[in-house]
């Protein structure tokens, strides 16, 4: 585990309430090679933004954790871009000051042409090449989530942080940006850790989806790899026969197993499980715990 | 909406000529028909000089001053142009002074909890002084009649500023901060980059409120230390019975008090933003 890029070790948040201590999440290990681009995925408040918060340095946890290449982290770097759920850009600023903003914070030494050309080429990339001059409020929200991604990719960050980028979208732009995001993805190689809460989207971008379990004392319980061969496209996974083998798996887990092993913070349970559902066989779909709650259901897939 | 604005145009132009229409008429001499009172018996006979003058007197009157605005014929004759020279000049001079106080401190109370606890009880306490219950003290500790008038402006400008340049830091999205934090920006940028942008509009709106008080104090500051300004121009004028200049002067001072809104007013245009 310490060898790898990203390691998150035994990492724990509590809040002190009345009735003392609400441990929101414990005895969190996740490792993360370089490149890979990871989805977490998981029920409201078991605590992703928390883990992402810690990541990126603005939130401390209250033990455990977080080594990045080698050291570790202990504030908000430049090595960690993020990219919040809300766009967070300076609504004072144009879309092309917004980008440069981080690219001057980036190299401090460039001049201005190569800031602007850089940070131009950045929103290219994302498809604003034409509204380089507009101000957030002028963009919709699509675009404005673009430049956001724009900007965090433009620094060149060592690891990529995003939570929820596309929540607030509807499902026709969602579609179109993520197929950006793979594109840049696959052009910059950076290290992605990202949070959603669509299950087709984690398949989509995602080498390896980590699961957890309902708060509070939520735990990360099991890493799904993602098989499917790349490039991926939305068109053609649902295709695939592994696409629906890994769907099942995971909307088994989040509308059953993520409330039945919650709480459960036995040391032996406490490992992540690392699973491929497409090497599985059918009638062990649900993750093959023979005590699991319900097995797969079509119904379930197309309802959630 | 060019249609609405031509209709308001007309509208404010009518309300204007009746104004100026019953002002003139209500201003007619008394015929001289009757008695004269007793009082009218004392005062010679000649009510001219005790009478609103009408405006078509107040008007002949204005053209004359700004014919020629800024002469000079002693101590107790001026334009009017030089008399509003001073008081803007006062106006301008304490206004600016206490922007230079109040937007540093208000950052740092807006910043800083523990200074924003601190400093509360002596803001609470002195914000509500008249400004010019401070002239008294100012003249004894200043031994200047002018400076003393620029020390009221001073701190009749200083709480609009320095409360909005609080709130307006203090309220700065937590979103725009952490931005500020994932791209390592040091707290001088920080506050350059981000929290001034962002507090800006918020801060002007302190300093339009701080520039309208002090145009209203220095009319009332000049009438009591006397010597030049408009508002010493109005109290003068007063003293002459010369009822037209004191009207005229009135208008000015409204006209250049909105003229100062005005400028504040696009200041605060140039800083703000959608979100
Ligand atoms: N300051 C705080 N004091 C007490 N509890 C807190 C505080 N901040 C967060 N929490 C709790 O921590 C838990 C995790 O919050 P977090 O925002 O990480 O959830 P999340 O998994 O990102 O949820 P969502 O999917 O809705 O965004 C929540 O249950 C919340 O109630
Ligand atoms: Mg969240």
């Amino acid at each position: 585990m310490s060898n790898r890029f990203l390691s998150i070790e035994g990492l724990s948040k509590s809040y002190p309430s009345k009735s003392g201590e609400l441990v929101v999440f414990e005895d969190v290990n996740i490792g993360i090679d370089k490149g890979e681009f990871v989805c977490i995925i998981g029920h409201s408040g078991c605590g992703k933004s928390t883990i992402l918060n810690v990541l990126a340095g603005l939130d401390t946890p209250s033990s455990g954790n977080v080594i990045m290449d080698g050291k570790e982290v202990s504030g908000p770097s430049l090595d960690r871009g993020v990219v919040f759920q809300n766009y967070s850009l300076l609504p004072w600023l144009t879309t092309l000051q917004n980008v440069a903003f981080g690219v001057k914070a980036r190299w401090p030494k460039w001049s201005k042409e190569k800031v602007n050309e850089h940070s131009s080429r950045f929103l290219e990339m994302v498809g604003l090449g034409h509204s380089l001059q507009k101000k957030p409020s002028e963009l919709s929200g699509g675009m404005r989530q673009r430049v956001s991604i724009a900007r965090a990719f433009a620094t060149s960050p060592k690891l990529l942080l995003l939570d929820e980028p596309f929540g607030a979208l509807d499902a026709l732009t969602r579609g179109i940006i993520q197929e950006e995001l793979i594109k840049i993805w696959a052009e910059t190689h950076q290290t992605v850790f990202m949070i959603t809460h669509d299950v087709d989207e984690a398949i989509l971008l995602a080498d390896r989806i980590l699961l957890m379990t309902n708060g509070p004392q939520a735990r990360v319980a099991e890493s799904v790899k993602i098989s499917i061969p790349r490039p991926r496209s939305r068109a053609e996974i649902i295709e695939t026969p592994a696409y629906y083998k890994i769907r099942n798996y995971l909307v088994n887990f989040l509308v059953a197993r993520s409330g039945s092993l919650s709480g459960s913070s036995g040391s032996a349970a406490s490992e992540t499980r690392e699973v491929d559902p497409t090497l599985l066989s059918s009638d062990a779909d649900n993750g093959g715990e023979k005590d699991s709650v319900a097995p797969a259901q079509p119904r379930a897939v197309n309802n959630y | 909406m060019a249609s609405l604005n031509v209709k308001a145009v007309i509208v404010s132009l009518l309300i204007l000529l009746v104004g100026l229409g019953v002002w003139e008429a209500l201003n007619q001499p008394p015929a001289a028909s009757g008695e004269m009172t007793e009082y009218e018996r004392l005062m010679g006979g000649a009510d001219q000089e005790a009478r609103v003058p009408p405006p078509s007197q107040v008007l002949s009157h204005a053209f004359d001053e700004l014919s020629d605005p800024f002469y000079d014929a002693g101590p107790n004759d001026k334009g009017i142009g030089i008399q509003l020279a001073y008081s803007l000049y006062r106006v301008l001079t304490g206004f600016i002074a206490a922007a230079l106080v109040a937007i540093p401190l208000g950052f740092l109370i807006g910043m800083s909890p523990l200074m924003y606890r601190a400093l509360n009880p002596f803001i609470q306490v002195l914000r509500p002084i008249s400004p010019l219950a401070w002239m008294p003290l100012a003249l004894f500790v200043i031994k200047d009649s002018e400076q003393s008038a620029i020390f009221v402006i001073f701190i009749c400008s200083i709480w609009p500023m320095l409360i909005n340049t609080a709130f307006g830091v203090a309220n700065v999205r937590k979103d725009w901060i952490r931005v500020a934090q994932t791209h390592e920006l040091g707290a001088l940028k920080t506050a350059f980059l981000v929290i001034l942008p962002a507090a800006a509009p918020t801060i002007l709106t302190g300093m339009r409120i701080s520039i309208g008080i002090a145009w209203l104090v220095i009319v009332a500051a000049e009438m009591l230390v006397g010597g030049t300004g408009i508002g010493y121009y109005v109290w003068n004028e007063w003293n002459n019975l010369d009822l037209n200049s004191v009207i005229f002067s009135i208008l000015m001072i409204g006209l250049i008090g909105m003229l100062l809104d005005l400028v504040l007013g696009s200041l605060a245009k140039l800083v703000k933003y959608e979100e």
